[in-house]
């Protein structure tokens, strides 16, 4: 399998860039963690692999009040954003374990499909929240677009990096999982921006990340806002846990970042 | 490419999206990374590469050429057992010993990166790291003792067990 595959180790962005191309059969290997499963257990036969492991992608830029975050920056990393935007801190260090969080990318991350036994995309909902927007490259060339139209449109397209405004607070709240599982069941983050505006995603839901707008439209009641998150999403059954559950939940959850960003006032 | 393993220059012939992991068991001869999912979930597979604890089978191996990747192998030796290794012997932390490389691979690192003896933070360094045994207590035991620097007298603990050949085909 892997004797026919032509393998491209790009050395800068510019090479990635050239060397993807308009994405046409190309794989995109960012730090490995979904995509060599998928060549091991044979799901996957790329005839062409771009990875990014020497691309220069993995930057991380806090210039005064605008973060960009490269696509294959080590999810680790984002610790380091624990005073900025705690929410994206918190949510990092929620996923995975230690080693996978290394590995990891957050370009990776975001543009993984569908689990096979879970959702994915755990990072969706801190930057939906933050209302990031993703520049990407591929058919038609550079686009720069909000996370929510690029990730409907993800398949195809190299993510490069991701860019949001630093928030004024944000909060994030998860709900446990056992360490045989990797992945997030539901969590919920809340950001309030320096136009004190709320917003609220979700991940862990069906598809991927969601932002959750009539708890928005409700924020500043944190009961009404967690039952209205209910209608935000679609809930579905996995292996992690069943919708009945995710919907007893959400509410819960919603409330608990509210009332942190409340706390933060 | 080339990989420094345990100290040792090594050529690899294997393609590069070859996994870490095969490169060692099948191209190198170095068996004590262990092939459990093979998906990442389990840490059966976790070496050091340059220092930090990673995955061997979610690595293609083309993406670290050059790097220096370390075994339980290059921990210690049968003759002498690094701290941690002795505090894994003392407190019985293998059973059936699947999950041990792994598992003193992620727990080195942690005693690098100056880990305590607090257990939720052991706990959080290997929570990547399944024991089907469940022999989970006493694995974080070891962790411990070798994060206070407690020292043993190994022939007591073999003694104790009626093992006769401690530090043989571990």
């Amino acid at each position: 399998m892997t004797q026919a595959t032509e393998v491209l180790f790009p050395t800068s962005a510019e090479d990635a860039i050239a060397q993807f191309g308009d994405g046409g059969d190309v794989t995109v290997l960012g730090g490995g963690t979904i995509v060599m499963p998928e060549l091991t257990y044979g799901r996957l036969s790329p005839t062409k692999v771009v990875a990014l492991a020497r691309a220069g992608l993995d930057t991380l830029t806090v210039g005064g009040a605008t973060v960009t975050i490269g696509a294959a920056l080590p999810i680790a990393r984002l610790a380091e954003l624990a005073d900025d935007v705690k929410a994206l801190a918190q949510c990092a260090l929620n996923v995975a374990d230690y080693e996978i969080r290394r590995q990891g990318t957050v370009g990776g991350n975001l543009c993984a499909g569908e689990g096979h036994d879970a959702p994915r995309g755990d990072l969706q909902g801190p930057l939906l929240a933050l209302d990031a927007q993703a520049r990407s490259t591929g058919s038609g060339g550079e686009a720069t677009e909000p996370l929510a139209d690029f990730l409907a449109r993800r398949s195809g397209r190299l993510l490069l990096d991701v860019t949001f405004e630093k928030p004024a607070a944000s909060a994030f709240a998860a709900i446990d999982y056992p360490h045989t599982h990797e992945y997030t069941v539901l969590a919920v983050t809340g950001v309030r921006t320096a136009g004190g505006e709320t917003r609220l995603a979700a991940t862990g839901v069906a598809g991927f990340g969601t932002r959750l707008s009539a708890a928005e439209a409700a924020a500043d009641d944190p009961e009404k806002a967690g039952a209205a998150a209910v209608g935000d999403v679609r809930l579905g059954d996995d292996a992690l846990a069943s919708a009945w559950y995710r919907e007893q939940t959400l509410p819960v959850l919603v409330r608990r970042v509210l009332a942190e960003l409340q706390e933060a006032a | 490419m080339n990989l420094t393993v345990n100290g040792v220059a090594r050529d690899v012939e294997s393609p590069p999206l070859t996994t870490l992991l095969d490169v060692l068991r099948e191209e190198l001869g170095v068996t004590s990374p262990k092939a459990g999912c093979e998906q990442g979930g389990c840490g059966a597979c976790t070496v050091l590469v340059d220092g930090e604890p990673q995955r061997a089978c979610l690595t293609p191996v083309g993406a670290i050429d050059g790097a220096a990747v370390t075994t339980v192998e290059g921990l210690g030796t049968p003759e002498s057992l690094s701290p941690l290794q002795q505090a894994f012997t003392h407190h019985y932390a293998a059973q059936c010993g699947f999950c041990t490389s792994g598992m003193m691979l992620a727990a080195d690192a942690y005693l690098q990166r100056g880990g305590t003896d607090d257990r939720e933070a052991i706990q959080e360094a290997l929570a990547g790291h399944v024991c089907r045994c469940t022999g989970y207590v006493k694995i974080i035991d070891a962790v411990a003792a070798a994060a206070r620097g407690d020292s043993f007298d190994l022939s007591v603990t073999a003694a104790s067990a009626g093992m006769t050949n401690l530090g043989g085909e571990a």
